[in-house]
């Protein structure tokens, strides 16, 4: 789960990092409050998941309260690639004399975290990784070891932070560190971080990323979640459990296992090459051992979204018995029926591995003239694609 | 032959009262898999029935591989506990501790993979969020589907579970030596190359089939291994060429960030590496079918 910056700020400031005054705010009043509060010059930040915002206009100073409403009044309900902007910061402004880049991530070649560090901060640490190699230090950190003193030392000097500021970047790579750690982050990162007028070295910036994996020791973290950017199908799925992604196209995809459901949504993809160009609605994962029960709540909601035309289960039992997903299928319409809501959107069901053919003999003795069998993943995602096509 | 889960492979179930435990090790020993015992300190000197085949459990891994020579476990724990029953495992220096969990942190994967260099790799570890290991004919560890496939030549090294029981499905005919599910996480104990490098060796393996998927570079560096080091055919499916960046597609590694970890650059280094790259399972399958017929 990735924060808004405010978030990010707050998370540093809990974990005694250097950070400037702010607030978040929903509504014009709100940043002038906040505005008062902190008094004197502000920066007004739109706060979006997205990059380039200050580019986009979402980023402006304001002196006092009045400016301050006035710039929150523009930046708030701004697009900025495609993403709405629904909140602002608020933030002390500062003089900065030099801007440096500082994280922690996952480095997934070498099964450990890594400390990217550089001397060159305020612009995208790719590009001076391109442009500039040497100025960005790469420092892997053992998980078990982490970062203490020493370390952290060793991070400065290897990304050469001039000598009046190394005993605070060294500091702050140590807390910034425990923070990663104690939150079950799998990024931190902090650009600009920055020198300012009275040699202070502070985090001007906030990126978190949160291992949602973790989230059973971090009953805080739900509320971080940023509910008004969820899909309310994505958010109705996950009520249910359910590994849900919604994507933009037209042909409803269930199936068991992530793997077999990314591959299903390329074959859909490939198929619909040939079929007006239709395209997978959705990744719904109902997992390993799926139930009746999670095959119907799986349809609903496949069902729900206005944009499908069309539903490809798609099933290769392993755990998970065919007859099982077959009696969930039947039971899903009938249990839709029953709600007053009519079908009329065509299942295309293939089923292989546990059980396929008693499944199989399941649906076509079910003789619902919406579900059509088909006996190969290819040759399935074709029927669906064309149907979805026909349906468009 | 096979590699890393034989016959005489004797397996213990860490987790092995819970419900995923106790199911799985049910469908382990149906396959003919030597289970020998399970470890849950609450329950130990007790025994657990599996229709008709009587199982001791005992209080930790080195109690376990001291009264029964275990020398594979299969970890079913909650994410939770997951990381200590690694450590565990790690501590008792068991060769083989196969981590079927899925949702486990990744700072606790991490832990235990650091844990495991600093005490010299004496225990392979495969997943976490993995099938298992599946040596038909032989031995099966995990939660692999025993009868897709019978004994063959094939190996198979896999991110997707699902997508390992498609691949074995669709070459059935030509059976399988090992396949090996290594997980969809972030972290993972067994890599690609770890597998390609065993099958390479192995001499009851003639062609290698890798399923790989979107996120990390692990099939790009797989694919520099093959081009130095495999001379047997590999045949190669990537999954997730239509998956939007940003978004988590199911597996936790499974993500694209910002250009890294797309499926086309996966392709394009394994082409570049002599494998071939099927565009959908069937077409991988056939591939795989056009080198042995």
């Amino acid at each position: 789960m990735d924060l808004f910056e405010y978030q990010g700020r707050d998370l540093f400031e809990r974990h005694g990092l250097p950070v400037l005054g702010g607030g978040v705010a929903e509504t014009p009043q709100e940043a002038r409050a906040i505005a008062e509060r902190l008094g004197g010059k502000v920066v007004v930040k739109a706060q979006v998941k997205v990059g380039g915002r200050g580019k986009a206009g979402g980023v402006k100073l304001a002196d006092g309260a009045d400016e301050a409403e006035a710039r929150a009044t523009d930046i708030l309900g701004m697009d900025i690639k495609g993403h709405t902007v629904q909140k602002v910061m608020l933030a002390e402004t500062a003089d900065i004399v030099e801007e440096y880049y500082f994280s922690y991530l996952l480095d997934r070649a070498n099964r450990t975290f890594l400390c990217i560090a550089s001397v060159a901060g305020g612009m995208e640490i790719e590009t001076v990784a391109e442009e500039d190699p040497d100025r960005v230090a790469k420092i892997a950190i053992d998980a078990s070891k982490g970062v203490d003193e020493a370390k952290a030392r060793e991070i400065v000097t290897a990304a050469k932070f001039p000598a009046d500021v190394a005993d605070q970047v060294v500091d702050i790579a140590v807390k910034l560190w425990q923070a990663f750690v104690a939150e079950d982050a799998t990024l931190v990162e902090v650009n600009p971080l920055a020198k300012v007028g009275d040699g202070r070295v502070l985090a001007l910036d906030a990126k978190v990323t949160l291992d949602e994996n973790a989230g059973f020791r971090h009953p805080d973290h739900e509320a971080l979640e940023d509910k008004s950017a969820v899909d309310p199908l994505e958010q109705a799925a996950k009520a249910k459990n359910l590994n849900y992604v919604k994507l933009d196209g037209e042909v409803g995809i269930i199936g068991n296992g992530a793997g077999l459901v990314m591959s299903t949504l390329d074959v859909v993809a490939y198929a619909g090459e040939k079929h007006g160009g239709v395209k997978p609605a959705n990744f719904l994962d109902i997992g390993g051992g799926a139930s009746a029960q999670v095959m119907a709540n799986g349809l609903e909601i496949v069902l729900g979204d206005p944009a499908v035309k069309s539903v490809f289960v798609n099933v290769f039992g392993g755990i998970t018995a065919c007859d099982a997903v077959a009696n969930g299928i039947i039971q899903a319409l009938a249990l839709l029926t029953e709600r007053g809501e009519t079908v009329t959107k065509p299942l295309v069901v293939r089923l292989d591995g546990n059980n396929a053919e008693a499944g199989r003999a399941i649906l076509d003795g079910a003789n619902n003239p919406l579900v059509e069998r088909v006996d190969t993943m290819d040759g399935a995602a074709a029927r669906a694609a064309e149907l979805a096509a026909a349906g468009k | 032959m096979a590699i890393w889960l034989t016959k005489d492979s004797k397996v213990i179930v860490q987790g092995i009262t819970g419900g995923e435990g106790s199911k799985h090790t049910k469908r382990m020993l149906a396959a003919g898999t030597q289970v020998v015992g399970g470890v849950n300190p609450r329950k130990a000197g007790t025994k657990v029935d599996f229709d008709g085949t009587e199982l001791p459990v005992f209080a930790t891994v080195a109690e376990a591989i001291a009264e029964t020579g275990a020398d594979v476990s299969v970890i079913f724990v909650p994410p939770a506990f997951t990381k200590a029953a690694v450590v565990e495992a790690i501590d008792a220096e068991i060769p083989l501790a196969i981590v079927i969990t899925e949702g486990v942190p990744v700072q606790d994967s991490a832990a235990f993979w650091s844990y495991n260099v600093a005490k010299g790799e004496k225990t392979r570890i495969i997943g976490p969020n993995c099938p298992g290991i599946a040596s038909p004919g032989a031995s099966n560890a995990g939660i692999i589907p025993a009868d897709i496939t019978p004994h063959g030549r094939i190996g198979l090294v896999s991110k997707s579970g699902t997508l390992t029981y498609q691949l074995m499905y669709e070459l059935r005919e030509f059976g399988f030596s090992t396949a090996v599910g290594i997980g969809g996480d972030p972290i993972i104990g067994t890599t690609h190359i770890d597998a390609l490098k065993a099958f390479q060796e192995d001499p009851d393996t003639d062609a290698i089939v890798m399923i790989g998927e979107i996120g990390g570079d692990a099939e790009e560096r797989a694919a520099e291994f093959i081009k130095a080091n495999v001379t047997k055919p590999v045949v190669g499916y990537i999954a997730g060429f239509t998956a939007p960046p940003g978004k988590t597609m199911g597996h936790a590694g499974a993500i694209i960030s910002g250009s890294a970890g797309t499926a086309d650059a996966k392709k394009v280094a394994l082409e570049a590496a002599g494998v071939k790259v099927g565009k959908t399972p069937s077409e991988t399958a056939q591939l795989m079918r056009d080198i042995l017929s």
